[in-house]
């Protein structure tokens, strides 16, 4: 078995269903799309508008399912789709998409382009058509646990030196306890602070959590990549360990898809709800606060500004308590200019970073933040989702800008009031 | 009979004073649209025109327009000028009868040949020559020989304008109008009653002679008259509109003249005929008036000496002076409606619709099912393609 | 065939299957395209599809979450222009109101028609300024097909024939009339087999888009 055209075209017959149908149906071609993507905005290429990039899924539309398409088909007066077009439209599906949602937002007739690209991406990825960059995370994850290769003497290393920094034991493999976290690859080897902010945190504000040594691993190169089954496969570790270790809630931590992937697509990919509650780090953190367990004894006084992670906040629902935690943390918070649900994308999500090929129009998309940025002049700037972290940081430093990247969870740490 | 008396002569005969001359002339320049420098020079030439004669002949008709014309319950100007003219055939009004009054006509063709004014009135029956005879000749026959000789063609009323009622669907009798029956079959005349000094009678071809069309069922009692006095005055037909009926009359449309024309512009609709807004004297375009489509001097004329007319009086205009108004679409219906039972057909297309429908979501459900068993699980080995 | 009987025929038998048409055809192709279904989601729902989705259908035309940029003002100013327009004219004006009390048995008052003269020239130029942004600008141009170009002279004919016939100029006003539903007709047959479907199908798409984003307690 290998990936085939066919097995491309079968699936995506597969993806169309009465929302994508609808959304076919619906576009009037008015171009707005192109003017929510920060992949047209920044580089004036019209290939990039939004709508274009499902091109040949909306071909299969019309001559798959409805009737005058149908009808053309079988006089053979319609155009296939030919492995040569997949091959065209790979750039346009994966290096200039970051799932962001933009484009859904503005869509006049009311079109989920995100939503469509998300089910395109399994035809493509089943004809053999992306990224190599992507695959190799696919094959890591599926293979290893983590698309980094991060294997658990890895993050069990970087948790004796959380242990040795903090002073505080953490806890893997508690049975029965309230939350299980899982951590993403990036936040393990790049940024290991998280743990610690998050284990002085919850010893602070007294969370029976845990860790799981057989799934750790937050991201999920399946959604990235588009493939289903291979997403629904990396999802039920996680769940087979939650259910082993009997806990109430899975926190989802700093990292964009993953929140997509286990809370809002996992139990779609596995085929039954869960019997625990998955909940985003800043979620839980913000409930902590509302209890008035989470509290701080001194403010960050530099003025910050937050990047919402698009998975996280327009994709994800959590827009408000990222803010509600930075009222309580910083003295001098600005909203970005175009903010909340419409934040623009850092430039790397959607499995656009892991896909090398991509690095150029992903610094071209970065512009974009650069131009927010550049209205406000902050002094940091505060995000939860450590790909778009590593991606700020690069793009500021090309761009000469000296601005620090924070996380909100280390940087609530980092205030924690002592009782 | 005969015209050796002028109209002048003719009317002083009558007692018509040069003063009420003078404004008849001043009203027909009016009513022509011509300028009032011209009234001298129409009076000179009506004070001297020979009288014409004239035959008017009767087919397919209801006489409703020579009722029109001759209705008047005081001396009119239309009274007047049919007076000076000579009017040597006419079913309702003559004397003569039987064969007297055919010898009239026939003597009136031979003495005046190429001088006389043929006013014909109702449509010409083709289906079938006897379906509408006099003195046993046919329409048919008789309009053809009549117009040999004439030197212009009226046809008054919608029937001989435009075909009329006899006309409307389905036609049995096979009516005409009488510029389209005359095109037809007017090509090769018999020159009867014209023949020339050496007893010549070449064939006539009729086919190119205008004929003027005075639509209207009836029409204005004034249209006809003004036509004549501005043939009698310039000896030349006025100018036509594209249905060869005088634009000075036929110019404008009833809705451009209409006193109504105020409401319906503000939207303001009688909606029944006995309803506020038809007591209030609103538009009457949802009551089917065809006014915006109809071109007559109605509304401004109006009938009986200037009394009303059809919409002034609480009812639409039926679009009397267009042709085909009787086929179109009814009365009571205004002209842009369908005239389909819509609502209907709309159901039983909902119907089949519904089950065509049904049918084509149920294959592609099973079209996207079957996608769905074809489903190749994909694992990391499938991720590059054809080894 | 004379006016009167080409006119009859149009708001006739023609009309009649025009009608036909536009309803199998809207019909045939909703059905063909919700009766795809979607599959229950399993997620534990943070906020309410159904609210979401309801909500979005309406604040897409009222809340703007794009940018404004020259683009989308152009874009949006000459729509609603085109749009709110169209249906001023489609809607009230007093004959057209007639048509529908005919068919449907509903009527409601009507603008004077000064004013729906007046709008129907403001939407003719709206149309223009669509049609030249189309062409001119790269996006538009890129994306557009022989079917952007014909819905947009299908749309535009029954506004220019209707103020023709209103007007009553270039032939007899029968022929005018004639014209002017002849185009309407063409606009009702063309209608469901191309993007001018979306008048029926984006309640659909907006409200899938709300429900997904309601269900995530997102307004979009």
């Amino acid at each position: 078995m290998s990936a085939s055209l066919q097995r491309g075209l079968n699936a995506f017959r597969e993806a169309i269903n009465a929302p994508v149908a609808t959304f076919f149906n619906s576009c009037v071609h008015c171009g707005m799309c192109a003017q929510a993507c920060h992949f047209y905005t920044e580089t004036g290429d019209p290939r990039y508008t939004p709508i274009h990039k499902l091109e040949p899924l909306r071909r299969v539309w019309k001559q798959e399912y409805t009737f005058w398409g149908r009808y053309a088909k079988a006089f053979g007066l319609s155009k296939p789709i030919t492995d040569a077009e997949l091959e065209e439209w790979e750039t346009l599906v994966y290096d200039s998409c970051t799932l962001c949602g933009r484009c859904s937002m503005v869509c006049p007739v009311g079109n989920d382009i995100t939503y469509m690209i998300r089910r395109m991406r399994e035809g493509m990825a089943a004809s053999g058509h992306a990224p190599e960059g992507l695959v190799g995370a696919t094959r890591r994850a599926i293979t290893t646990g983590s698309p980094m290769g991060v294997k658990l003497p890895a993050l069990q290393a970087q948790i004796r030196d959380v242990e040795q920094e903090t002073g505080l034991k953490i806890p893997v493999d508690v049975n029965g306890a309230d939350y299980m976290l899982l951590l993403s690859s990036m936040e393990i080897m790049n940024f290991p602070e998280f743990i610690g902010a998050v284990a002085r945190i919850f010893d602070r504000t007294g969370v029976s959590w845990t860790i799981s040594s057989a799934a750790f691993e937050a991201t999920n190169s399946g959604i990235q990549i588009g493939v289903s089954d291979l997403a629904a496969e990396l999802v039920q570790r996680v769940v087979s360990a939650a259910e082993h270790l009997q806990v109430k809630n899975v926190i989802s931590p700093e990292c964009g898809h993953a929140y997509m992937a286990i809370r809002w697509e996992g139990p779609n990919l596995v085929g039954k709800a869960f019997n625990f509650k998955v909940v985003h780090i800043l979620e839980l953190l913000d409930d902590l606060r509302k209890q008035g367990r989470l509290k701080v004894s001194s403010k960050e006084l530099q003025k910050l500004t937050y990047h919402d992670p698009c998975q996280i906040s327009r994709r994800g629902g959590v827009v408000q308590q990222p803010r509600n935690l930075l009222d309580m943390v910083a003295q001098n918070f600005v909203e970005m200019p175009d903010t909340g649900t419409m934040n623009w994308c850092c430039g790397a999500g959607g499995g656009v970073s892991t896909n090398e090929r991509a690095d150029e129009l992903r610094m071209k998309a970065f512009k974009r933040k650069q131009t927010q940025l550049n209205a406000i002049q902050p002094d940091a700037l505060v995000s939860a989702c450590s790909n778009c972290r590593i991606q700020l940081e690069e793009g500021l430093e090309v761009n000469g800008m000296d601005i620090p990247v924070l996380s909100l969870t280390e940087t609530i740490a980092a205030h924690l009031a002592d009782d | 009979m005969a015209n050796d008396q002028s109209i002048g002569e003719a009317l002083r005969a009558r007692g018509i004073s040069r003063r009420g001359f003078l404004k008849f002339c001043a009203a027909t320049a009016s009513m022509m649209a011509l300028p009032p420098s011209m009234v001298p020079g129409i009076a000179r030439a009506l004070e001297q025109a020979r009288r014409p004669s004239v035959i008017w002949l009767s087919f397919q008709e209801c006489t409703g327009c020579t009722e029109s014309l001759t209705r008047s319950h005081s001396p009119t100007v239309e009274g007047l000028i049919f007076d000076t003219i000579s009017l040597d055939y006419h079913h309702t009004l003559q004397a003569a009868s039987g064969s007297a009054a055919e010898a009239a006509r026939v003597t009136a063709m031979k003495e005046n040949w190429g001088k006389y004014l043929l006013v014909v009135d109702g449509s010409v029956p083709v289906g079938n020559p006897g379906f509408s005879t006099i003195a046993g000749v046919s329409n048919m026959d008789m309009l053809l020989e009549t117009a040999a000789g004439a030197a212009a063609i009226i046809s008054v009323g919608s029937c001989a304008a435009f075909g009329g009622i006899p006309y409307a669907k389905p036609n049995p009798t096979g009516a005409l109008p009488v510029s389209a029956f005359l095109s037809e079959y007017g090509k090769r005349i018999p020159n009867t009653f014209g023949a020339d000094e050496s007893g010549q009678t070449d064939p006539v071809d009729v086919t190119g002679k205008t004929v003027i069309n005075v639509s209207g069922c009836p029409p204005i009692p004034v249209v006809i008259t003004g036509v004549l006095a501005h043939f009698l005055t310039f000896d030349k037909l006025p100018e036509l509109d594209d249905l060869g009926r005088p634009l000075a009359f036929y110019g404008k449309s009833i809705h451009d003249r209409c006193y109504r024309r105020p409401f319906y512009d503000k939207g303001l609709f009688a909606n029944s005929f006995d309803d506020e807004g038809a007591k209030k004297g609103w538009c009457l375009y949802k009551l089917g008036c065809k006014g915006p489509t109809t071109y007559n001097a109605c509304a401004t004329t109006k009938w009986n000496g200037g009394t009303s007319f059809p919409i002034q009086s609480g009812h639409p205009c039926l679009g009397c002076s267009q042709p085909d108004f009787w086929d179109g679409g009814g009365f009571y219906n205004s002209l842009s409606t369908p005239t389909e039972k819509i609502a209907r057909a709309a159901v039983f297309a909902a119907g089949a619709a519904a089950a065509v429908g049904v049918a084509l979501g149920a294959a592609n459900r099973a079209k996207q099912a079957h996608a769905a068993k074809q489903h190749e699980k994909v694992t990391i080995n499938d991720l590059d393609k054809g080894t | 065939m004379s006016e009167q009987e080409l006119l009859q025929w149009v708001r006739g038998p023609a009309f009649e299957a025009a009608s036909v048409i536009f309803v199998i055809g809207v019909l045939v192709r909703l059905l063909q395209t919700v009766l795809l279904g979607r599959s229950k989601d399993l997620s534990e729902a943070r906020g309410s599809e159904v609210i979401g989705g309801l909500r979005t259908i309406f604040t897409r035309s009222v809340k703007h979450n794009f940018q404004l940029s020259t683009f989308n003002l152009y874009t949006m100013v000459a729509g609603y222009i085109f749009h709110i327009g169209f249906f001023v004219v489609l809607l009230l004006y007093a004959p057209h109101i007639l048509v529908i009390d005919q068919v449907m048995g509903v009527s409601w008052p009507s603008l004077p028609t000064t004013v729906v003269d007046a709008v129907t020239v403001v939407t003719i130029v709206s149309l223009l300024a669509i049609l030249v942004h189309r062409l001119k600008h790269p996006v538009l141009r890129f994306l557009s097909r022989f079917q952007d170009y014909f819905v947009w002279v299908v749309t535009i004919l029954p506004l220019i024939t209707g103020y023709l016939a209103f007007h009553r100029i270039g032939a007899s006003p029968p022929t005018l009339i004639a014209i002017h539903i002849l185009s309407v007709e063409l606009l009702m047959v063309v209608f469901p087999f191309t993007k001018l479907i979306h008048a029926f199908t984006l309640f659909m798409a907006r409200y899938y888009n709300g429900a997904f984003a309601g269900r995530r307690g997102v307004e979009s």
